[in-house]
């Protein structure tokens, strides 16, 4: 690990605990200049959380911080920029109902003698930021009127204006076309002429060997890699990545699938920015199946589920159910035709957070206990007690607040709470997120067991050894299309891969200028 | 009540649950505070007869209360049910001295029942106008029902060009006498109004507590997106919690109209202010999600016998003011200390498990 890049800066021995997990154990981890400092590992091993202590946002529970070889505590995201840090964060931040260039100048602004925010100047500036990053963006837009990946240039461009000499950035190119990364990373480049250190994370391997020079491989929180990216390759990072221990994946037992249980057929939703989020998707399940949807963000795996139980009146197409036709059209009565979706945001999507724990779980199922118009509570308990002892959902009371549990139990919850309805086909839009080793291993656990039983399962993932080892077959998204579709025997993580990007190149409807 | 909040930190976790069992009751002891206040410092204010007209005056604060507490739950509120008091009243005046003339040389009279059911009507339509504007037209409940309060009140001016309907005795031979039953009569001892109010109390908190609906009002306003995927009919819920706070407007609008034998348009006017009061004195969130109709009619309660209370002392109706709002802040931020309280209490006792 010699070379001519200085240390910049440098975490020791760095852990972070929240309530219940360890989200980094004991990290080394340092910071070069003027070269990109490549962060990988899949989802939840702590990549986020070690990037958000050295941008201040959260406080490291042991361990120290050196900059420039002093000893250096943040109090706060303003106390790291003060220092240099900035950070282009993988959740926007950005105001939507404000301006490009008040949004780039926000909590800096510009001022005149009198303290009166000078709109001119800011523009000029911003201007200039944007010509950089070649996106067509003009600095007086609202960012609200903005695509989602020129939402993420003006994050870009924002963090560039700090004139950080440590810049972080998270998945900067999750929105992004292939052309907008181009520019990226023509900016990056620059960037690192001038000296500066960059932090970049993400999830395409490709794009980090390219324009990596040091790379650092997080597993579980822990360290596993940390190389030249000149001296590794692919395979190197997945392995540092995965490790030689297997994840606890719930074996097949074999049985074989059933009849199609589910069809879909040309899916469409269109995009309000135009074109197509959901492009025309057909596919089956077959009782006891398990398809897995692999894609990379935006791929359009969450939004074809959202179609799937009717949340999208634009969308067309149609789908069967034991291959009859399902009419109905809104979420309550496509939940009674035996369809039911765990969605990807547990909490904004799947828990009414200060509901009780039982009451999260009947949500979805409550006309089961009702006679006439009074819910039988002993039957209703009846059912909570049996799906909380089914699902090990750890909770001492299920009249607790369901917030207070624990994000794997959480996720328990709203499993629970889809199985209730009794589905015959149950959607799983990334089901293993943000949740620690042993639930994990219980929800898969859990899917293999409901396949045993005859359901047909989709499920949504962008974690490739999820989706090898528990699908029967695998369908690839890219860009809202169905690009794939494997039988485990024959899928190879290449081809997946290969698939999965599939539609990223330059391409006619992912220009720039859709806009203009 | 700084007190309280300064001392929350330190308390251990057995004094943590005494003092957060006192806070969860502090409705409650606020209402038997102001009972033994006043009961000391008024003389007569525990009179039977005292008590039963304090018990009327609460009464029509409480029907309101509780169908804002339902719209509260939701995520919404409820600006409209002041005017609808004073439409509804207008429209039962109208019936009983006017009927309705069909233009072709014959009035309709209505007796009492007809028109009691009528003016409910016509507060559930005005709730069901509320409810098609926030699901259908995506209007903002609070100027959905701004607009529907502006509204209501001018159609309550222009039914009787701004006069009061006088006398509302109704004639024997057209069958509409007896519309003073709702306001003077007794049953058991008791007045009419306050059966109704326990009556409509106990139906609303059976339905908070023991039906589909009750738990998806609660679903909706804890977090309305999760509602939707869980297949809770949203649209439905939030149509049904806004006419049933116009259902409650109309029961008000009938009984002061009957109480004073008279409408007048003016009628209702700020009442939704005391709704909103007394439901978030009774533990109402505002942000959605919490409460319960025992908590809101507890809440009701202790305004209004405040209120009462500081006539019968003598107190300046200008104090009253200054002393409702400050029960009403006081009440906000002891709720927000043990929510705090709460969690802290919840996170030790998860430490302690494991």
């Amino acid at each position: 690990m010699n070379s001519g890049h200085d240390v910049i800066l440098k975490l020791e021995d760095i852990s972070k605990v929240y309530a219940g997990t360890v989200a980094v154990k004991h990290a080394d981890f340092e910071v070069r200049k003027g070269a990109v400092n490549v962060l990988v590992g899949e989802n939840g091993a702590g990549k986020s959380t070690l990037m958000k202590i050295i941008a201040g946002v959260e406080r490291p529970t042991a361990g120290r911080i050196l900059l420039d070889g002093n000893e250096v505590s943040f109090s706060s995201s303003g106390d790291a920029v003060g220092r240099g840090i900035g950070m282009v964060f993988q959740e926007l931040n950005l105001f939507g109902n404000l301006s490009v260039a008040e949004n780039i100048f926000a909590t800096r602004e510009l001022t005149n003698a009198l303290r009166k925010i000078d709109h001119k100047a800011q523009e000029h500036r911003a201007a200039e930021f944007l010509e950089q990053l070649e996106a067509g963006i003009r600095p007086d837009m609202l960012v609200e009127d903005l695509r989602i990946g020129q939402q993420q240039l003006v994050e870009i461009a924002k963090a560039v204006s700090l004139d950080a000499r440590v810049l972080i950035m998270d998945e900067p190119t999750s929105a992004l076309s292939a052309a907008e990364v181009e520019i990226l990373f023509k900016v990056i480049a620059d960037l690192k002429a001038r000296g500066v250190a960059i932090v970049y994370i993400s999830h395409r391997l490709e794009e980090l060997i390219r324009i990596g020079d040091y790379i650092t491989v997080l597993r579980d929180g822990r360290i596993t890699g940390q190389e030249e990216m000149k001296n590794v390759d692919t395979q190197w990072i997945v392995r540092q990545m995965i490790g030689s221990d297997a994840k606890d994946f719930a074996k097949a037992d074999g049985h074989q699938p059933g009849e199609e249980i589910f069809r879909a057929e040309e899916i469409c939703l269109p995009r309000v920015t135009g074109g197509l989020a959901v492009d025309h998707v057909s596919l089956s399940v077959g009782a006891g199946e398990i398809l897995g949807i692999y894609g990379l963000m935006g791929a359009g795996r969450s939004e074809l589920f959202d179609c799937i139980m009717g949340r999208h009146g634009q969308a067309s197409g149609r789908i069967f159910i034991d291959g009859k036709p399902v009419k109905e059209r809104d979420t309550t009565r496509r939940i009674r035709r035996g369809l039911a979706l765990i969605p990807e945001d547990r909490q904004r999507e799947g828990l009414v957070s200060i509901l009780s724990v039982a009451s999260n779980l009947t949500l979805a199922s409550l006309s089961r206990f009702v006679s006439l118009f009074h819910i039988r509570g002993g039957a209703e308990k009846q059912a909570v007690t049996q799906m909380v002892r089914e699902l090990v959902i750890k909770v001492a009371d299920p009249v607790q607040e369901v917030s207070s549990l624990s994000g794997g139990n959480q996720q328990k919850v709203v499993i629970g709470k889809a199985l209730l309805t009794g589905p015959k086909v149950l959607l799983m839009d990334e089901p293993s997120r943000g949740i620690d080793v042993g639930a994990k291993a219980d929800v898969f656990r859990t899917m293999r067991k409901l396949s045993r039983d005859g359901l047909g399962i989709l499920f949504a993932t962008s974690d490739l050894d999820e989706v090898m080892a528990l699908s029967d077959r695998i369908a690839v998204m890219s860009n809202g299309k169905l690009t794939g579709m494997f039988n485990r025997a024959e899928a190879t993580e290449a081809a997946i891969i290969a698939a999965s990007a599939l539609g990223h190149g330059p391409s006619p409807n992912t220009e720039n200028n859709a806009h203009d | 009540m700084t007190d309280v909040s300064a001392r929350a930190p330190d308390s251990s976790a057995s004094g943590g649950s005494v003092l957060l069992t006192l806070m969860k009751l502090r409705t409650f002891i606020a209402l038997i505070a102001v009972l033994v206040v006043f009961s000391i410092a008024a003389p007569n204010f525990l009179s039977a007869a005292n008590l039963i007209l304090m018990a009327k005056h609460v009464a029509l604060n409480a029907f309101l209360a509780m169908g804002m507490t339902f719209v509260i739950i939701t995520g919404g509120i409820d600006l409209s049910v002041g005017s609808i008091v004073g439409l509804c009243g207008m429209v039962a005046g109208y019936l009983v001295l006017n009927g309705i003339d069909l233009q072709v040389g014959y009035t309709v009279y209505f007796n009492v029942v007809e028109i009691a059911f009528i003016t409910l009507a016509v507060g559930i339509v005005i709730g069901a106008v509320n409810g098609l504007l926030i699901t259908r037209l995506n209007v903002a409940p609070f100027i959905a029902t701004l607009g529907t309060l502006y509204v209501a009140r001018g159609l309550a001016l222009l039914s009787s060009d701004g006069r009061t309907f006088p006398n509302l005795v109704g004639k024997p031979e057209l069958g509409t006498t007896g519309f003073g039953y709702l306001g003077a009569g007794k049953l058991l001892g008791l007045p009419v109004s306050i059966w109704i109010l326990v009556v409509v109390a106990l139906g609303a908190a059976y339905l908070a507590r023991f039906t589909p609906l009750g738990r998806h009002i609660f679903a909706v306003g804890g977090n309305e997106r999760a509602a939707r995927i869980s297949g809770v009919r949203v649209n439905m819920v939030k149509m049904f919690v806004y006419m049933f706070s116009g259902f409650c407007a109309a029961i008000v609008g009938l009984i002061i109209s009957s109480e004073l034998m008279a409408s007048h348009p003016a009628t209702g006017e700020s009442f939704e202010l005391n709704a909103i009061a007394a439901a978030v004195l009774g533990g109402t969130s505002m942000s959605g999600g919490r409460g319960t109709i025992g908590g809101t009619i507890v809440g009701a309660f202790v305004i209004g016998i405040l209120s009462d209370g500081l006539v019968m002392m003598g107190v300046s109706s200008f104090w009253q003011m200054v002393i409702k709002g400050l029960v009403i802040i006081v009440a906000v931020v002891v709720d927000q200390a043990q929510r705090r309280l709460q969690s802290r209490v919840t996170l030790m006792q998860m430490a302690k498990v494991g």
